[in-house]
């Protein structure tokens, strides 16, 4: 259905290939999983099947890529529309009509089918997606996951042959993303379709892949094979993975089910050692590390600082927030100690980041308080408020404004007040080798994501919020990122998380918090919450169940 | 999905239809039943509440008095109160109100700084006239500012606010994106341009409240005009970002298409399109000049007629096809309808009784309101009650 020939791309002004040797062949009814780190050109490889690539971005594609008998050198992506359904990482960007059910119909329309067609097909999508009830909606207002799975009905409803999706479940919470991968599922297994998917997490998404494409590192020859094989080799790999690897599984596993009919000898083991946890874990001391007392001084000098015995960072006391018609967030309690990693958690729409823009003031609750170092954050003038909050938001892009790395560092010591090079030297520890005259815009998702962190960290604010801070990430900078808030947390600095991912929850938080339409359902010991939850539960505690592990380093220093 | 696979697409339709419906986490419920009632398309053809608005209107043009500018403001609120969609485009109602009200102040303002050309007795106050040169005569700054002068202002203001709160009427009870469904083939491509950098506004001004909001992450104030300034590189980069995303989308989602028409059809648009334009330049040429009265109406229409077979003819290029087009109906009719008959009332009683419809300045008199103009402007509140409301 969709075949590579020895396809290499470059990109004009690009030093070498972006992609090169690409080379295989995606048969009819195959759902394909294409994986690698981030930046090794996945989005290209995609973009070339739908024609985009070389027509719209331009460059130079060398070899041939023919889809359904269609060489797109000759067909322009428009006259690839009826058998290319392409979704891109950002559904919003794709939207070109207002409402859900005329974005359903745009497609169609653009090709001609008959009205009776399309409205019968539009019924059919809305159904199959679950998008019924959002029919009129604009959809401006409709939250992540449903705009995601308004993209994939729009290209659905041209019945193509072929569907090609970028990062289809990043944005999106466990439940939300399991409804799109069983769609995905079921368009293969039912209906024939053909589907080519780049994901980060494949945690999600290895089991529902018949073949995987791996792309190694940039302009690097692709591997193809089964999933099995692949994550053998694979650098990038989920959880399940790793503790397969771990504990020597042939066949290696990729499913929870396959992994726990494996464990028994792994359980017994681990039923012996010392560090078993039946009982929740103690949310860790929250001593202050040596050179917290640096920063304190600084505070001192600079700043009003909390009263020195202050038991918590930050209070929210019976806070609600309506925006426009809605109540985004309803009697909220919560206290933030120091030292303390929090997850918050929920699914998309709960009330996460409101409540995180709550706690550096940019938006103002309509009842209840906030403190956040004693000071109340809406009526902090910015540059008090940042010594004691510092959030990284969504996009880290909305921080970044200078053009090159060094002028934002050198604007974030001034915004701050730190010593010149403060920034400098924080970006230089997160990401050893980067140049100073880099454009923000021209970093990695993960690099930029640093970057931003560097900003923010400047100040050196002992309470930190990250908004989502996975997505787009590959495994390897995920790492990075978890080495970094750790140290971060054991330095006195408390954070808290807004995150759709359970895994890197799993590594770094102490407590959960979980949000439902603005309410905190439950507030605990990770260790106590994720374990019962069924969609917020990560891999190995799913694996090792009735036993309480997390993550997959726990278990390997059990078994030292 | 495809036709003649019913049966699964229902059963997991409804499965995941049950998560569309807010419920707390911990309670499963698989077969949810949808609380959200079923929703209509709205019935009413865009183009009616359109040209029920451009009525309203004209007919505010025909008159200055500010008792029936008042009643007509207050009939197209209260339909926009209660039709208007409850998408976010329909709060732009409130932006035009404040653009109304600040063309009422400006025109009032100019009144009183410039002085104007109405003769009045009752002196309000007496600024301090600025002596300007001789090449500058007939201009005057400051001096006496009567209260004539300052009731002409209000009342040519007031004319002008109403006719802006008309067309942001039109653009709360139908948005322009629905009006272009309706356009011929042939022009839907540039609609659909044109469409999309209109939007292109409203995304910049999100885009720079995010931005400058997250400013203040940066321990920097957010307001000001540095601020605004500073934040303006990014946002015009990232707008850009997000418009050639949008194209390749469109791209890629078939916008574009042609099919293939035979030669002589695509000469003979030409001929019909290029002609037809011709023709009603000349034709209304032919019209403004003295001479040319006899033959400026038929070339007119004829060039009309030629232009828009060109444009039928031109849509053949397009395989476009239109998804459930919005039909003109009874109440699309009635919609229109009381629009035209408070046009046509209101030119007709500004001929028959010009008197009450622009009360005069000079001398001084309270305004009254003329009764059977009121009526027929009370006309405008038809749709209210005849047009079933939007679901919302």
């Amino acid at each position: 259905m969709i075949r590579f020939e020895d396809v290499s791309v470059t990109y004009e002004g690009a030093a070498g290939p972006t992609v090169a040797g690409v080379d295989f062949e995606v048969p009819e009814g195959e759902l394909v999983l294409l994986a690698g780190p981030s930046g090794v050109g996945k989005s290209t490889v995609l973009g070339a099947v739908s024609g985009l690539v070389p027509h719209f971005t331009g460059g130079t594609l060398r070899g041939r890529v023919t889809v359904a008998g269609r060489d797109t050198r000759t067909h322009q992506p428009r006259e690839l529309a009826d058998v290319v359904g392409t979704v891109g990482q950002d559904p919003l960007a794709h939207f070109v009509t207002d409402t859900v059910e005329d974005e359903l119909a745009y497609g169609m329309e653009s090709l001609g089918l008959a009205p009776a067609v399309m409205r019968r097909r539009v019924e059919e999508t809305l159904d199959l997606l679950g998008l019924a009830a959002l029919r009129s909606r604009p959809i401006a207002t409709l939250s992540g996951g449903q705009r995601q799975r308004v993209a994939i009905g729009s290209v659905l409803t041209p019945h193509p042959r072929v569907l090609v999706l970028d990062e289809p479940t990043s944005a999106l919470d466990p439940a939300a993303a399991e409804e799109v991968l069983a769609v995905l599922q079921r368009l293969v297994h039912d209906l024939g379709t053909t589907i080519l998917m780049a994901e980060h997490r494949l945690e999600r998404v290895i089991q529902y892949a018949d073949r995987m494409v791996l792309l190694p590192a940039p302009g690097a020859t692709p591997l193809t094979g089964t999933p099995s094989e692949i994550m053998a080799v694979s650098p990038v790999h989920p959880p399940v993975i790793a503790l397969g690897r771990l504990a020597d599984w042939t066949p290696l596993p990729l499913t929870i089910r396959d992994a726990r009919r494996q464990a028994a000898p792994l359980r017994a083991r681990l039923a012996d050692s010392p560090s078993r946890r039946d009982s929740p874990t103690p949310v860790s001391d929250p001593t202050p590390a040596p050179r917290q007392h640096r920063f304190r001084s600084r505070f001192r000098r600079t700043a009003p600082t909390p009263a020195p015995h202050h038991p918590h960072l930050a209070e929210v006391h019976s806070l609600s927030l309506r925006r426009d018609t809605t109540q985004a967030l309803r009697h909220i309690d919560l206290t933030i100690s120091q030292g303390e990693t929090i997850a918050l958690m929920g699914r998309n729409g709960a009330g996460k980041s409101t409540l995180l823009n709550t706690l550096v003031g940019l938006l103002t609750p309509t009842t209840g308080t906030v403190t956040v170092g004693g000071l109340t954050p809406h009526r902090t003038p910015p540059p008090t408020l940042i010594r004691q909050v510092g959030l990284v938001p969504q996009d880290p892009r909305d921080l970044l404004y200078a053009d090159t790395v060094a002028a934002e560092c050198a604007a974030a010591d001034k915004d701050a007040e730190a010593a010149p090079g403060t920034c400098r030297a924080l970006v230089s520890e997160l990401l050893p080798d980067i140049s100073d005259d880099i454009h923000p815009r021209d970093l990695s998702e993960g690099q930029r994501l640093a970057l931003a962190l560097a900003v923010v960290l400047t100040a050196r604010p002992p309470l930190l919020l990250l908004d989502e801070p996975t997505r787009g990430l590959d495994y390897a900078a995920k790492a990075r990122l978890v080495s970094v808030l750790r140290s971060l947390a054991a330095e006195g600095h408390a954070i808290v998380l807004a995150t759709h991912d359970v895994e890197l929850a799993a590594e770094l938080a102490h407590r959960v918090v979980l949000l439902a339409e603005g309410e905190v359902i439950a507030d605990g010991p990770m260790a106590e919450i994720v374990v019962s939850s069924p969609s917020f539960a990560p891999q190995v505690t799913k694996i090792l169940a009735p036993q309480r592990w997390l993550t997959v380093a726990e278990v390997r220093e059990a078994l030292k | 999905m495809r036709p003649g696979d019913p049966g699964p697409s229902r059963d997991r339709g409804n499965s995941v239809a049950a998560r569309a419906v807010p419920r707390t986490p911990g309670e499963s419920q698989p077969r949810a039943p949808e609380t959200t009632p079923t929703r209509f398309r709205p019935t009413l053809h865009p183009g009616a509440w359109w040209l029920w608005a451009i009525s309203l209107g004209v007919a505010a043009t025909r008159t200055t008095n500010p008792l029936l500018l008042a009643l007509l403001l207050a009939a197209s609120g209260y339909v926009v109160a209660t039709h208007r969609s409850p998408a976010p485009w329909a709060r732009s109602y409130t932006a035009f109100v404040r653009l109304a009200l600040a063309v009422l102040l400006i025109r009032v303002l100019f009144a009183v700084a410039l002085g104007s050309p109405i003769p009045g007795t009752h002196t309000l106050l007496t600024l301090p006239e600025v002596p300007l040169p001789h090449w500058a005569q007939g201009i005057r700054l400051g001096g006496r500012v009567t209260a004539e002068a300052v009731l002409f202002a209000a009342y040519d203001g007031l004319k002008l606010a109403t006719l802006l709160v008309c067309v942001g009427a039109a653009n709360a009870l139908a948005s322009p994106t629905r009006l272009l469904k309706s356009l011929p083939g042939a022009l839907y491509e540039t609609g659909v341009a044109v469409v999309v950098a209109l939007t292109f506004a409203p995304h910049l001004i999100a885009d720079v409240r995010r931005l400058r909001a997250a400013r203040r992450l940066r321990g920097r104030p957010d307001r000001g005009l540095r601020g605004l300034l500073q934040v303006g590189l990014p946002v015009l980069e990232g707008a850009l970002e997000r418009s050639v995303a949008l194209a390749a989308a469109m791209e890629a989602r078939g916008y574009g298409r042609t099919a293939e028409v035979p030669a002589r059809v695509r000469r003979t648009t030409a001929a019909l399109t290029l002609g037809g334009l011709l023709g009603v330049c000349a034709g209304t040429y032919g019209l403004l000049t003295a001479e040319g009265g006899t033959y400026g109406l038929p070339v007119l229409l004829a060039g009309v007629l030629a232009a828009l077979a060109g444009l039928r003819l031109g849509g053949r290029r397009s395989p476009r096809t239109r998804y459930r087009p919005d039909r003109w109906g009874v109440h699309a009719w009635l919609v229109t309808g009381s629009g035209a008959a408070v046009a046509a009332l209101l030119t007709l009683a500004s001929v028959r009784d010009p008197g009450a419809l622009h009360p005069g300045v000079v001398p001084l008199v309270a305004p009254t309101l003329p009764l059977w103009p009121a009526a027929a402007v009370l006309l405008a509140l038809l749709p209210a009650f005849a047009v079933p409301r939007e679901p919302s």
